[in-house]
């Protein structure tokens, strides 16, 4: 019997968003615990919501992540216009679906460029892959400013829109506002189809993963900015039905909280929402995909670098075709008038589904609040990955073995922040 | 001459400031040849060891652990620049200081005894000595590369302490308080933003926190004829930058 005892640190994974750490446990050839500790200090935003008015989660919830800002905007909105009764009028729906397209390309686009491909070409950063391929990195950053510039377009700022507010908007642009992004837009279509080409040249280790799935779903198109839910299982639920789903525990090595659906562990984000909807993606990004080597699913985590730059292809193209229609709609947003209740909303943040729910006194004052974001959805699902992709590989060396489970965690571009600057990998081998 | 360091420190925060100056796509490479970026986890892997020339610090001190990190960045730091409202002001998550935060945990964890934190959350100025401090939730970009120029130039940099008034002046926008009776914060807030919000036709809500010298006891009254209830106006001065607004309050 082997004892081979093997004690690996990274104090730093870098190239994540927040502040996490890593601890794997093998035993005899097998890892007997893998667990992504989550040690982001928790700001208790379920808690200081209760009391503020219905009004105010858009903005407050934003500031949970600077990275994905939209998503907390709008799963905020649509709990509180579900508990109000009020739905939107179709042009105001439209824009806060062309302001989300707006952050999955960007954000998208930091992760393909700054923070995942990196991994694969052997640079620690994006800094140091641009003194080789300067005009790739440059193009990422243009895809990067294109998303950013259609967020300000629409929302006022990329980070932290401001003219976001339940009922729709402050205000909204005019045809001849949007014009311009017109061309930005066709440019970054051109970007965003090389960067599918450029990504599928990379070396992708081949594992499957038997996670189950969920996405949101809308008839007719690729779900983003609402819509109801599907599992690979077969499950199909309303947001209002997903607290019948998902339920949350509170494990000792974590400040996020592990969801689980029906008792098992499943994946949200990229992977599931192409494996579940790639069919309704439009005929480039279709076209896009398949010359990438993509089928109709993909299940390996580390092609996730793919599956977003393919979703980069159809948000700008999705973009494109609002913007085309485009008509100012005859107000920017519809009246919200409070009454008790609770509400639930769902949108797919750029890193999977975010669910919130609020329950409003007749005040309009927000009595509970509870948010659901994707990392700590995905949290058990990572944590299995690891463990196998670490089973898998037990005759790696430990600087080897611990740079591929760091990049096992990247896969997921785990937000932190809504759950890591910091992971902190300890193999305890015995 | 030596090519000066940055780096750049998480605490309790969204990200949103440091992300900033990942979001000054047209710069970030231009700016990489001139610095070099010695520690900055959201982007690089790579960590030289200090001491660094520049510091940016986001978020704010929340934890046991963390107040000693601080005062590590700072000895490490030949200048500090505090970056955003968490950094500068404690944040929204700093609405706990004016509740109990044990209390908080329970509504959010099941297991309250698992969470390690102080019963503040603080600007990062009340533990060590800062050298300068953007403000904004988030930070404006072209302030913040401004800033970084200045420091690299070894000036200092140039800040507003004028009101959100001034930049809407400057951009000729409409006064939304005067001609439309939206509630607005704006004479009372720092400028630097650009005045996003009245651009939207939305009234300043203050996410840049107060400016030198607010006069708040006169602008209150006006929210209130505009239409903002008691409740209202207390809400929005106790939002994202609540420990400067509550300090400033008559
Ligand atoms: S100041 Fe605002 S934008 Fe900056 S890190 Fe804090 S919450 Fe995010
Ligand atoms: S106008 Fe006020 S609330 Fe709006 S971005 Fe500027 S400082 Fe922030």
């Amino acid at each position: 019997m082997s004892h081979r005892s093997r004690q690996l640190k990274v104090s730093s994974l870098a190239r994540v968003e927040g502040e996490g750490a890593l601890r794997v446990q093998i035993a005899d050839g097998r890892v007997e615990r893998a667990e992504l500790n989550i040690y982001e200090p928790p700001r208790f935003f379920e808690a200081f919501l209760r009391g503020r008015a219905h009004t105010e989660p858009p903005d407050i919830t934003a500031r949970i992540c600077g990275i994905c800002p939209v998503a907390y905007q709008t799963s905020a909105c649509n709990a509180i216009e579900d508990a109000c009764g009020v739905t939107l009028d179709p042009g105001i729906a439209e824009a806060r679906r062309l302001l989300y397209c707006g952050e999955w390309i960007s954000s998208h686009a930091l992760h393909i460029y700054l923070l995942h491909a990196p991994d694969f070409l052997g640079h620690p950063d994006a800094i140091s892959l641009a003194t080789r391929h300067r005009d790739v990195v440059e193009r990422g950053l243009a895809l990067k400013k294109a998303g950013n510039t259609l967020l300000e377009t629409i929302g006022g700022r990329a980070i932290h829109p401001v003219n976001v507010r339940v009922g729709g908007f402050y205000s909204l642009p005019t045809r001849a506002d949007l014009r311009p992004l017109d061309e930005t837009l066709r440019r970054a279509l051109d970007d965003a189809l090389a960067t599918v080409r450029w990504t599928a040249g990379f070396e992708f280790p081949d594992v499957e993963l038997d996670h189950d799935l969920l996405a949101a779903s809308e008839p007719g198109r690729y779900a983003i900015a609402d819509g109801s839910l599907h599992t690979a299982s077969g499950l199909a639920f309303t947001p209002q039905e997903f607290p019948d789903h998902v339920v949350e525990t509170h494990v000792p090595h974590s400040t996020a909280l592990h969801a689980s659906l029906g008792g098992h562990r499943y994946l949200t984000g990229p992977l599931a929402r192409y494996t579940l909807n790639s069919a309704q993606l439009s005929e480039t990004a279709r076209q896009a995909a398949a010359e990438a080597g993509l089928g109709p699913a993909c299940r390996n985590p580390f092609r996730s670098i793919l599956v977003r730059g393919v979703e980069i292809v159809y948000a700008i193209e999705e973009a494109l075709r609002i913007i085309e229609a485009w008509e100012r709609p005859p107000r920017a947003f519809v009246e919200v008038p409070p009454r008790a209740g609770t509400g639930h909303g769902i949108s797919e943040a750029p890193r999977g589904t975010l669910y919130h729910r609020y329950e409003l006194g007749a005040d309009g004052l927000v009595r509970t609040a509870t948010i659901v974001p994707p990392t700590s959805q995905n949290q058990a699902a990572i944590e299995a990955d690891l463990r196998r992709v670490v089973e898998d590989h037990l005759d790696l060396g430990d600087a080897e073995l611990t740079t591929l489970a760091e990049r096992t965690i990247r896969n997921y571009d785990p937000c932190i922040s809504c759950a890591a600057h910091f992971l902190d990998i300890t193999w305890e081998g015995r | 001459m030596t090519t000066p360091t940055l780096a750049v420190w998480k605490f309790a925060s969204c990200d949103g400031c440091q992300l900033s100056l990942l979001d000054c796509e047209d710069e970030l490479l231009e700016l990489a040849g001139k610095v070099r970026i010695a520690h900055f986890l959201e982007a690089s892997g790579t960590v030289v060891p200090g001491p660094y020339d520049v510091s940016l610090v986001e978020g704010s001190i929340t934890t046991p652990a963390d107040l000693r990190r601080i005062r590590e960045v700072r000895a490490a730091s030949k200048v500090l620049v505090t970056i955003g409202a968490c950094a500068t002001a404690g944040g929204v998550q700093a609405l706990r200081n004016f509740a109990d935060v044990r209390e908080f945990a329970s509504i959010v964890y099941a297991h309250p005894e698992y969470i390690d934190t102080l019963a503040t959350s603080t600007p990062v100025a009340a533990h060590v000595r800062v050298d300068h401090e953007l403000h904004g939730c988030p930070i404006d970009r072209g302030q913040l590369l401004g800033t970084i120029t200045a420091l690299l130039a070894g000036r200092a940099p140039d800040l507003p302490d004028t009101s959100v008034c001034t930049d809407c002046k400057r951009r000729g926008l409409t006064c939304l308080l005067v001609a439309d009776g939206t509630p607005c914060l704006g004479p009372v807030t720092r400028a630097g933003c650009g005045a996003l919000c009245p651009g939207v036709h939305r009234g300043c809500f203050g996410c840049f926190g107060p400016m030198a010298k607010p006069n708040t006891p006169v602008l209150i009254p006006l929210l209130r004829s505009r239409g903002m209830s008691e409740a209202d106006v207390d809400r929005v001065f106790s939002t994202f930058t609540v420990t400067e607004t509550r300090r400033e309050e008559p």
